[in-house]
């Protein structure tokens, strides 16, 4: 057995003590400041003691009660209280105050954080009424505090009760703890800690332990010095000076020399269906962000966007609905338009793949890799209908799976057993068109050679990312398929509907979806001007950023590059990919065959503000793993972050100027107060700026919260509409926190600016604020300067948000098929509510019991109406599902008990002819 | 925001309740908190209150005549105490720069144990996992993949029989799904 100890450690004085008190025979080896002993903790410690098993004790406390252990006195109760004591609260305060002592010199504040703790041993002593902790004997618990204190009560001038200091002296009059005070401190008291202190409590000071600030105990408060307060107050001071006038936005926007020019896309939507929220914040809301910020940053920038509408799935809708391709996909454009237009999507264009300048640019590309040979040749094997004349791509063909024998398996896939399927490989295969049994015909393809693009991708790669921003997972999507191996990858299709392969051995066949889709946003650009070039052949001047979901990764970092780099036309290839993980919906997938989640369409008939949909979905942004969307959640943070936090500051501050100054913003004189909170705010807005830099979407998105919790909080302590009450100084004092206030929330538009257009503008409204503000203060690292300067007047100021009330967002889970909340489904299954019991009980006597028991009961019958709801869903999908009759029936007899019930409790008079009657 | 706080205080006693149902004492305590930090308080009839959570679980423990679970030798039981410290001063309220350093050396730690007293189950497992079940609910699957003894430790202990109780499980996927990062 070892001990490690280092000189000038507080901890090793413990460690030595009971050591010697026990008399335990140990090996002592002194060690420096830097040793590491321990070889899992990455830092230094000590004491540390090696036990014979070879394993390390390195918590001084547990090593102390090993030693007590092993000398035949084990752990008690009460000494295990005084140890956790000890740990938990005493040591941090310990290290605090030794830290002020030691390295500041501030002996009394050093006092002051010790005399909670110091009160409350002085408080247990009184009551226990015994010499020592947890006895009239002395017990490790004693060696530990007593070893804790030493070197504050010794010398350092802190002031002890009258118990502890007569317990104190009781110990510390031991030899054993008197030389082990020695062995560490060499005599010197406090001093002889600096090195240690300065190397260790860095790390200890930040951490959470104080439970004040508990709004924000996530961030923590952080310190500020006082040139940074200073600073950032003058810079406020000044005011708006010379603001950049704001440029107009002209079309078409091309890039500029000696301009920042950003060229953005987000992943074109297919156009067959109509985009679900997971779609909105994967792709385009979280580049309309970015196009926003940008923008206002005084970026050259471009934000294209488009409908992805050739292939099979358009195919197949325009059957189903009886139209033309071209039908649908006009059909589907113009939903999609309209659905980002309510996001307020500000794309610069929105267009669509199904044009001219499609077939041109892809057709261009194909020739050029063709003439390089980058393409090669093969035959494949695969299924044609002879009556309906033509090769069945997977989604049309089913038959029987060749693993499980599912008799529904698709082309692609087995619904049943899950295994991927090859088309040719399925039994009794079908035409889903006709029913026809198709035929094993060979037909030739062309094949992208990426393999023999592989070292140039990888090159172009490494540059990309060394220099741009790619977020984790689209590196490592990346990684993964570079590491199996690039094989070659058909870019044809015996299709119709699609953009035709100019080669005369191939006039009756299509590009592949994606070869064509990602092209597709080269032709909107040209749609857009005709001058696409400069954008699209200009990596010297352009930068490009691609929004996607992690999905799409491959199709843009290497499939879509490997094409353009073949074509060896100097083309703009991608500098930052952005991809999300996947949103969820109340703990499943969006699905809309089940009719499950919120499509776009839909949100605006919630009666729920676009802005509100946009925050929420920000908020929630999938950025390093998959997130749920949830009713609950969004009401929650409506009312607690919007309502309560961003809009009650912002209102409170302009109701203030309103009510108390005419409406015109009040001389500021500032104080070490104001000066804080303008130093805190600035920080905030310059981490929002560098976050979003980064494309870090929802972390910046804090930083606004935290700036109007840092306002709340501002206005909660200099309480103006008391002072307004006062003296001449009171008044001048609500003047200065007023107007501090009113600029905040002026910062506060322009920042939202990017998340939340409409609520932006409207608080830039009712400021009546200086058009150039925004520009301004999100120039460079971010200012936050005081642009509503005294005398300036404001408009007439309202409520930003509204509640969600918890009626409002159980009827719209209801309606768009969420997953009940815990509490709920628990609730559900108590015996007077459950489905369970109304199925044992005979129908009559329920209904008896019902009306006995109950005239009308609201609780009741909100548990009733959502059960009634439940079973109303499992009928319908029974029904659906073609389920036997007799099962059918079963369960309808338990809906109309239900109904029965929920009358009942609604007090109305239930009526058992009627439902019987109307049942089919 | 103000959910860890909020966390710490509900936490601490449910867990504590989760611990008593493991150890199969019959009447459940009744526990009060103090202070800012909520510490949990167990009100005793036959003697004082006991304060803090490391003393109350070592106490239950003991009264359910389990002290095998506490260690079985010196070594083992200073061991236990040492991870049950651990748990109260580094795991809870950590900051997020804290999270990472914690589970590496967690991670570290536990490459050549099944449990963290070794080879045998203790208190030190069950405190532990209460206590981190926050912090591995939040990891990506790449984290789960770069911590694998702390992910493998948690999976044994989430399924250790009654002792997940309060907590929601967590999913630990078999196979691997990032490559490593050394080849």
């Amino acid at each position: 057995m070892k001990l490690y100890i280092s000189e000038g450690n507080p901890h090793c004085i413990k460690a030595l003590a009971a050591l010697e008190l026990t008399g335990v025979k140990c090996e002592i080896e002194v060690i420096s400041h830097e040793e590491k002993v321990v070889p899992h903790i990455t830092h230094p410690v000590s004491p540390v003691l090696l036990l014979p098993s070879g394993q390390h004790l390195f918590s001084p406390n547990s090593i102390c009660q090993y030693l007590y252990d092993i000398s035949g006195q084990p752990a008690t109760d009460a000494t295990n209280q005084w140890l956790e004591w000890e740990a938990t609260n005493l040591q941090p305060a310990v290290l605090q105050s030794l830290h002020m002592v030691a390295l500041q010199g501030k002996r009394v504040e050093a006092a002051a954080v010790m005399k909670e703790h110091l009160n409350w041993l002085e408080q247990s002593l009184s009551k226990r009424n015994t010499a020592f902790l947890t006895a009239e004997e002395m017990s490790v618990a004693d060696v530990v505090l007593w070893a804790a204190l030493y070197p504050l009560l010794s010398d350092a001038g802190v002031e002890a009760g009258e118990l502890v200091r007569g317990w104190f002296q009781r110990v510390g009059v031991l030899s054993a703890c008197q030389t082990a005070a020695q062995t560490v401190l060499r005599g010197k008291g406090a001093e002889a800690l600096k090195t240690f202190l300065q190397k260790h409590t860095a790390a200890h000071t930040q951490r959470r332990d104080s439970p004040t600030n508990t709004g924000d105990a996530e961030d923590g408060e952080r310190v500020m010095s006082v040139e940074e307060i200073e600073g950032a107050a003058q810079v406020w001071s000044e005011g708006l000076k010379s603001a950049p006038a704001v440029t107009e936005r002209k079309h078409p926007i091309l890039p500029q020399e000696g301009k920042r020019n950003v060229l953005l896309t987000s992943a074109l939507p297919y156009v067959n269906n109509v985009p679900h929220l997971g779609n909105i914040i994967g792709c385009v809301l979280s580049a309309d962000v970015f196009a926003r910020y940008g923008r206002l940053r005084g970026w050259n920038l471009l934000y294209v966007c488009g409908t992805d509408e050739y292939g099979t799935a358009t195919e197949n809708k325009a059957r189903e609905e009886g139209l033309t391709p071209q039908e649908i996909c006009d059909k589907y454009h113009t939903v999609h338009a309209a659905i980002y237009q309510w996001f307020q999507i500000d794309f610069d264009f929105f267009g669509r793949t199904t044009t001219e300048r499609q077939t041109e640019i892809a057709q261009d590309i194909f020739w050029r890799l063709h003439e390089r040979g980058f393409l090669l040749e093969d035959t494949v094997e695969q299924l044609r209908c002879e009556s309906c004349q033509r090769f069945l791509a997977d989604r049309f063909v089913e038959g029987v799976c060749p693993h499980c024998h599912y008799p529904e398996a698709r082309g692609d896939q087995c619904d049943k057993c899950g295994r991927l399927i090859n088309a040719v490989e399925l039994r009794n295969p079908q035409c889903k068109v006709c029913k026809e049994t198709p035929v094993i015909r060979s037909s030739k393809h062309l094949f992208l050679n990426l393999p023999k693009l592989e070292d140039e991708l990888e090159q172009w790669l490494e540059k990309s990312i060394g220099s741009g921003d790619w977020t984790l997972n689209a590196r490592h999507i990346t990684r993964s398929w570079l590491r199996d191996g690039l094989k070659p990858r058909c870019i044809t299709r015996d299709l119709r509907w699609g953009t035709p392969v100019p080669h005369q051995d191939y006039k009756e066949k299509v590009f592949y979806v994606w070869f064509d889709a990602p092209i597709g946003y080269l032709s909107i650009t040209a749609n857009y001007t005709d001058q696409w070039e400069k954008w699209w052949k200009n990596p010297q001047q352009v930068e490009l950023y691609n929004f996607m979901a992690k999905d799409n990764v491959p199709f843009h970092s290497v499939v879509f590059p490997c094409s353009l780099l073949g074509a060896q036309d100097n083309y703009t290839l991608v500098n930052n990919l952005i991809a999300t993980e996947y949103l969820n919906y109340e703990d499943t997938k969006f699905s809309k065959s089940r009719g499950v989640g919120v499509f776009g369409d839909m949100a605006k008939d919630t009666g729920i503000p676009s802005d509100v949909w946009r925050f929420y979905l920000l908020y929630l942004r999938p950025e390093a793993q998959d997130s749920a969307f949830s009713w609950a959640d969004m009401a929650l943070k409506n009312n607690s972050e919007l309502l309560n936090n961003l809009g009650n500051f912002i209102n409170r501050a302009g109701m203030f100027v309103s009510k108390f100054f005419d409406g015109c913003v009040p001389e500021m004189i500032l104080n070490e107060d104001d000066k804080r909170l303008i130093a805190q705010v600035c920080w905030e807005l310059k981490q929002y700026i560098q976050l979003l830099d980064k494309v870090r979407i929802r972390d910046a998105l804090k930083c606004i919260l935290n700036i109007s919790r840092h306002g709340n909080q501002y206005i909660q302590v200099n309480e103006p509409w008391k002072k307004i009450k006062g003296g001449d100084g009171d008044r001048q004092r609500a003047g200065t926190v007023t107007g501090v206030s009113v600029n905040v929330a002026c910062l506060l538009s322009a920042v939202l600016e990017p998340y939340m257009p409409t609520v932006s503008h409207t608080i830039r409204a009712q400021l009546q604020a200086p058009p150039t503000c925004t520009s301004a203060m999100l120039q460079g690292a971010g200012t936050f300067i005081c642009t509503l300067p005294a005398g300036h007047r404001i408009g007439t100021v309202s409520p930003l948000f509204q509640k969600l009330e918890n009626e409002q967002i159980e009827a719209l889970r209801k309606k768009f098929g969420g997953q009940q909340p815990e509490d709920e489904r628990l609730e559900a299954k108590t015996p007077s509510s459950s489905a369970a019991t109304v199925e044992t009980k005979p129908s009559v006597s329920a209904a008896q019991d019902a009306s006995l028991n109950v005239s009308a009961d609201p609780e009741r019958a909100k548990q009733l109406t959502a059960l009634v709801a439940e079973q109303g869903d499992k009928v319908r999908a029974l029904k659906a599902q073609k389920a036997e009759k007799s099962v059918i029936a079963e369960e309808v007899a338990k809906l109309i008990e239900l109904k029965k019930q929920l009358c009942l409790a609604e007090g109305k008079n239930p009526e058992p002819a009627a439902p019987k009657g109307k049942k089919k | 925001m103000c959910r860890i706080g909020f966390r710490c205080i509900k936490m601490a006693l449910r867990e504590l309740s989760s611990l008593e149902r493991f150890l199969g004492l019959k009447k459940p305590n009744k526990y009060s908190t103090q202070g800012g930090k909520k510490v949990p308080v167990l009100q005793n009839n036959n003697g004082p209150a006991l304060i803090g959570l490391v003393t109350i679980a070592s106490h239950l423990v003991h009264e359910a005549k389990r002290p095998e679970l506490l260690g079985n030798s010196a070594e083992q039981r200073a061991i236990v105490q040492q991870w049950l410290e651990h748990r109260v001063t580094r795991l809870d309220n950590c900051s997020k720069e804290e999270v990472k350093v914690i589970l590496k050396e967690l991670n570290q730690y536990l490459e050549d144990k099944v449990y963290l007293a070794g080879n045998v189950f203790t208190l030190a497992d069950i405190l532990m996992y209460y206590g981190i079940h926050h912090i591995v609910v939040e990891l990506a699957v790449q984290e789960k993949e770069l911590y694998l003894n702390v992910t493998r430790w948690f999976d044994h202990i989430q399924h250790y029989p009654g002792i997940r109780n309060h907590l929601p499980p967590v999913v630990v996927l078999r196979n691997r799904v990032y490559p490593s990062s050394h080849h």
